[in-house]
């Protein structure tokens, strides 16, 4: 019981990243889908906050007067910053996209756009 | 510290910082000529590093000067100089053809930020070949991928956008992965430069994290790179793409993918994991030898030329990971090669389409019946190009599969299955293709839509050099086969062996 509760942030990540990745395949509605692509992502964001963090870490600070301090790694925070800013590039991308497919198509649920396609 | 030191710098950046300021320049005109001259730069640049690391050499390069493992490094090995001149080449070329194409598809003052999103695709493109770095590969391959569904949603049809929303969440899906792979092994070894990781990976304490982390890469990068059975994003994306962008990325993001897929797969896991190369082999081999099959069979049942040409694209993506899962030099070899000469050739086949659509209502196989009579050498050249992915001898293509099927046979008796493989799939190529250039050829136009101008000659020489390189890579094929002879010896850890003959 132990051991799946020091994991927990393991089991946040995988809950999280399979329930955005359950929308993104079951869901029809484009933005739904988009959704869960985000949250898919955001559940990565996680994995690597998570990752950096140490117990009884503190910010990488080195200050006067302060040894055997331990720090938490800043650089996985570093880098998910970078990510966080593609996630929101690429919702807002398919955010954009899927405006031009409701001015296309008038609508926003795939299996009625798949229709109106096989039909053309 | 001259100039030359820096060009693996500016690979990226001649072309990044271009983007912008193409975005704001006005003519349309002006635009195109300032992304096509930065795309000519970058393609001089490529040359330019191709001839430092063609002894086989590896140019090394500190980003801001930071030292690795700690800064970002570049590294330009014969692998990666191969892929860059396939992602400079093919843009340069379908920008020098492409301006009037993208001038009837397109508003002009939406095609200032057409070129700009270009140039942005290919230096992220480029970004991924010369980077040293695993997190950097992913940043870049947002920036790439971004900019690509950008271009594709610049299609006429209204099919482009359900196709670019479809490529994008698979995409994205697939840099997904690859992050979740990139984080478990920083976990492992606290590294993201290739070179530490791989020095370092032997070390970590437990396997499993490895393991994952390799899936995740591996499935993840085959998502990009259109692996069977994940290639479902491939074919409307090319058909639906404005045709100089299908010709663009055909040639280029595909390849870009497989690159670090080899890369990761060979460096990082095989050389560490025990028993990795085999599970590699056992599980992209059939995959392979399946996504050979069925892209050229569905190819010969298809209608719309582009797509039917989606589909070979799949079949020929087989190829290449067909040789890279023989594991040998010979193998790898032919599959790095392969990436080279299938870019030439259906650049060159998309191209072709370039001008003809200029004359046709749609790229279904009945609409383009008798275009051989009405342009000559815009499907003459179409002609090589198809020759060149069957595999003519005197073409490139047959150069690839020549030492594709050598290397296959000598893996004995399941070699002979994968020759046997090979050569169906080369007599289907056939098959589909002669069901284009048989109405091309011989079939009565239908009603003539489109307008019936000349075609004007600038696109057409293009079209021809990029034909001709087809043949002229099948008659002295030295340059491909050494970088990618060099290439495979960098993957598997074996010193190269001078120029292959």
């Amino acid at each position: 019981m132990l051991e799946l509760l020091g994991h927990l942030h393991y089991w946040v990540f995988a809950i999280l990243l399979m329930t955005g990745f359950y929308a993104l395949i079951a869901k029809h509605n484009l933005i739904k889908k988009l959704l869960g692509l985000a949250i898919f992502q955001s559940a990565v964001f996680l994995l690597y906050i998570t990752m950096a963090e140490i117990e009884g870490g503190t910010a990488p600070i080195i200050q006067n007067g302060v040894a055997d301090q331990i720090y938490s790694n800043p650089l996985p925070q570093v880098l998910i910053l970078t990510a966080i800013v593609v996630g929101i590039s690429t919702t807002a991308l398919g955010l954009a996209i899927v405006v031009r497919i409701r001015e296309a198509y008038d609508s926003i649920e795939d299996n009625e756009i798949r229709r109106m396609d096989r039909r053309s | 510290m001259t100039l030359e030191h820096h060009l693996p710098a500016l690979q990226v950046v001649v072309p990044l910082l271009t983007a912008p300021l193409v975005a704001v320049l006005r003519p349309k005109d002006l635009a195109w000529a300032a992304a096509t001259a930065a795309s000519a730069m970058a393609f001089a640049i490529s040359v330019t590093l191709t001839s430092m690391v063609l002894d086989g050499s590896v140019l090394r390069y500190e980003m801001g000067g930071w030292p690795a493992p700690y800064g970002i490094e570049l590294v330009i090995d014969s692998l990666s100089a191969l892929v860059l001149l396939l992602v400079t080449g093919s843009s340069t070329v379908a920008l020098l053809m492409g301006r009037d194409s993208v001038a009837r598809d397109m508003e002009p003052h939406r095609q200032p930020l057409f070129y700009a999103a270009w140039l942005t695709a290919m230096a992220g493109l480029a970004g991924i070949a010369v980077t040293g770095d695993a997190f950097n590969v992913f940043v870049f391959m947002e920036i790439s991928s971004l900019a690509t569904y950008v271009l594709i949603a610049g299609g006429t049809d209204r099919r482009a956008l359900t196709s670019v929303f479809k490529y994008l969440i698979m995409g994205t899906v697939g840099a997904t992965f690859y992050l979740i792979g990139v984080g478990f092994i920083y976990m492992m070894t606290g590294t993201l430069n290739f070179a530490d990781m791989e020095a370092r990976i032997a070390d970590a304490p437990t396997r499993a994290p490895l393991l994952v982390a390799a899936g995740f890469i591996t499935v993840g990068l085959a998502l990009k790179a259109a692996v069977f059975p994940l290639h479902v994003w491939l074919p409307n994306a090319y058909a639906y793409a404005p045709h100089v962008v299908t010709a663009f990325i055909a040639a280029s993001s595909t390849k870009v993918a497989l690159y670090v897929l080899l890369r990761f797969d060979f460096l990082v896991f095989q050389g560490n994991l025990d028993g990795h190369a085999i599970q590699f082999a056992d599980f992209m081999l059939p995959l392979a030898v399946a996504g050979v099959l069925f892209g050229s069979a569905v190819a010969l049942y298809e209608t719309n030329l582009k797509r039917l040409l989606g589909y070979s694209s799949i079949a020929q993506i087989g190829y290449m990971i067909l040789g890279a899962s023989l594991l040998d030099q010979a193998g790898v070899t032919a599959g790095v090669l392969h990436m080279f000469n299938h870019a030439l050739a259906k650049g060159a086949l998309f191209l072709a389409l370039v001008l003809m659509a200029r004359r046709l209502a749609g790229f279904d196989l009945l609409q383009i019946a008798g275009i051989g009579r009405r342009m000559p050498w815009t499907t003459a050249a179409f002609l090589l190009a198809a020759a060149s992915l069957i595999g003519i001898p005197g073409t490139a293509g047959f150069v690839s599969k020549w030492y594709l099927v050598s290397a296959a046979f000598a893996q004995g008796a399941v070699g002979i299955a994968l020759v046997v493989v090979i050569v169906a799939s080369s007599l289907m190529a056939l098959a589909y293709l002669w069901r284009v250039l048989e109405p091309a050829y011989f079939g009565t136009p239908l009603e003539t839509e489109g307008n019936d101008a000349p075609t004007p000659l600038w696109p057409l020489l293009v079209l021809w050099v990029a034909a001709l390189a087809n043949v002229y890579f099948g008659l002295f094929p030295q340059l491909p086969v050494t970088l990618a002879n060099q290439a495979a010896g960098a993957l598997l850890g074996i010193p190269a062996t001078g120029v292959f003959p």
